[in-house]
């Protein structure tokens, strides 16, 4: 794996600087490293769900009680959850954050898996902007997605386009 | 067969402060019966997704109680949540489930499973630390003010007479803004540092 320098421990105590309680979440390869970052977390709750389209309802729910909650799914779950982003998130005003892991992501133009094709594509549906996460370098992307979730009210994506150093992850 | 208002009737006797997810034909007549109108919240828009919402609720408030009135046909759509829900165990989760066999907003469909499906032993399957059934008002209101001190998770399973909707549900602007409503209105009274944006 290329060190990208994207590390998870970097990337939880990102959360942590947010005030981020529960990380909702289904794991897959691009953020797995954050889901074994968050487990090592004192600030941090572990929300497993068993399908992706639960995710942003829980975490309007953690929001109706002054939580605040983030969601952790890969491209694929994004589109399971098209109905759940539509309704509990965009059409209640949700100002969440949505860390989206980018399968198929090569950096080098097109690719041939679908999942990361549409990625972008399906996102502009939505109208929900997004940042890019490819090496450690943009790790002030979380901080501008939060700040535009909250200056929006409005869902926010962040796309994982990198895997992390494992070495890392396990010190984190 | 029970009835959707006296099941209303029943549950909200023992609701003292709890939150309440509601969905479907039961909104009608909960919004009807509720003593703290600014502690529902109305699941219009995402059909399937009460049992969610009522989750991420009991988790970011542990010591008070969630109610969540749910439908077999929305169950069905998103019956992963029952070992989502039972992973979890938050003690403060009750579990409705109004079991009418149909979608009876779309004209009176059979669900999936009518007939043959057991949702207590699902739920049971699933993790939940108790389950009922029941058909009968009387056994019901007999039982719930025991059953409401239960820890939870709890699966409450009501066989409800189906209402049918020949007409549908108007989706209208009005209705559709009432979910972000009911979702600030509980914000503002669980959280006392919440401005309204």
């Amino acid at each position: 794996m290329a060190d990208t320098g994207l590390k998870a421990s970097r990337l939880i105590s990102e959360l942590e600087l947010q005030g981020v309680s529960h990380v909702v979440t289904l794991p897959d390869s691009e953020t797995s490293g954050m889901y074994k970052a968050i487990q090592g977390s004192e600030s941090i709750s572990l929300v497993p769900v068993s399908r992706e389209g639960e995710a942003i309802p829980i975490a309007a729910g953690l929001w109706a009680t002054g939580k605040n909650g983030v969601v952790i799914i890969q491209n694929s779950g994004l589109y399971e959850s098209g109905d759940a982003l539509r309704g509990l998130a965009i059409g209640v005003a949700l100002p969440i954050v949505m860390f989206i892991g980018y399968r198929g992501y090569t950096r080098h133009g097109d690719t041939p898996d679908s999942s990361a094709r549409l990625l972008e594509p399906y996102l502009h549906l939505f109208r929900v902007p997004y940042y890019v996460l490819e090496t450690g370098q943009d790790i002030d992307r979380i901080a501008m997605a939060f700040e535009e979730a909250r200056r929006t009210h409005m869902p926010v994506a962040v796309l994982v386009g990198a895997e992390y150093d494992d070495e890392e992850i396990d010190a984190a | 067969m029970i009835t959707y208002k006296d099941a209303v009737e029943v549950i909200q006797r023992e609701r003292e402060d709890a939150v309440a997810v509601v969905t479907m034909t039961q909104a009608k007549y909960w919004n009807q019966v509720s003593e703290h109108p600014e502690l529902d919240i109305g699941i219009s828009n995402g059909m399937s997704k009460a049992s969610s919402v009522g989750l991420g609720i009991a988790l970011g408030e542990p010591d008070r109680n969630v109610y969540v009135l749910d439908s077999d046909g929305s169950l069905l759509m998103n019956l992963g949540s029952l070992v989502t829900v039972a992973s979890a165990a938050p003690t403060n989760f009750f579990h409705f489930l109004f079991q009418n066999d149909v979608y009876a907003v779309t004209g009176g469909q059979p669900v999936p499973g009518a007939g043959r499906t057991n949702f207590e032993t699902l739920a049971e399957g699933s993790g939940y630390r108790h389950t009922r059934s029941y058909d009968d008002i009387e056994s019901f209101a007999t039982d719930w003010a025991e059953l409401s001190k239960l820890e939870g998770p709890v699966m409450i399973v009501l066989a409800v007479e189906a209402e049918l909707q020949p007409a549908g549900i108007e989706q209208t602007w009005e209705s559709n803004a009432r979910m972000p409503a009911a979702l600030r209105s509980v914000r503002k009274a669980l959280d006392s540092t919440y401005v309204p944006e």
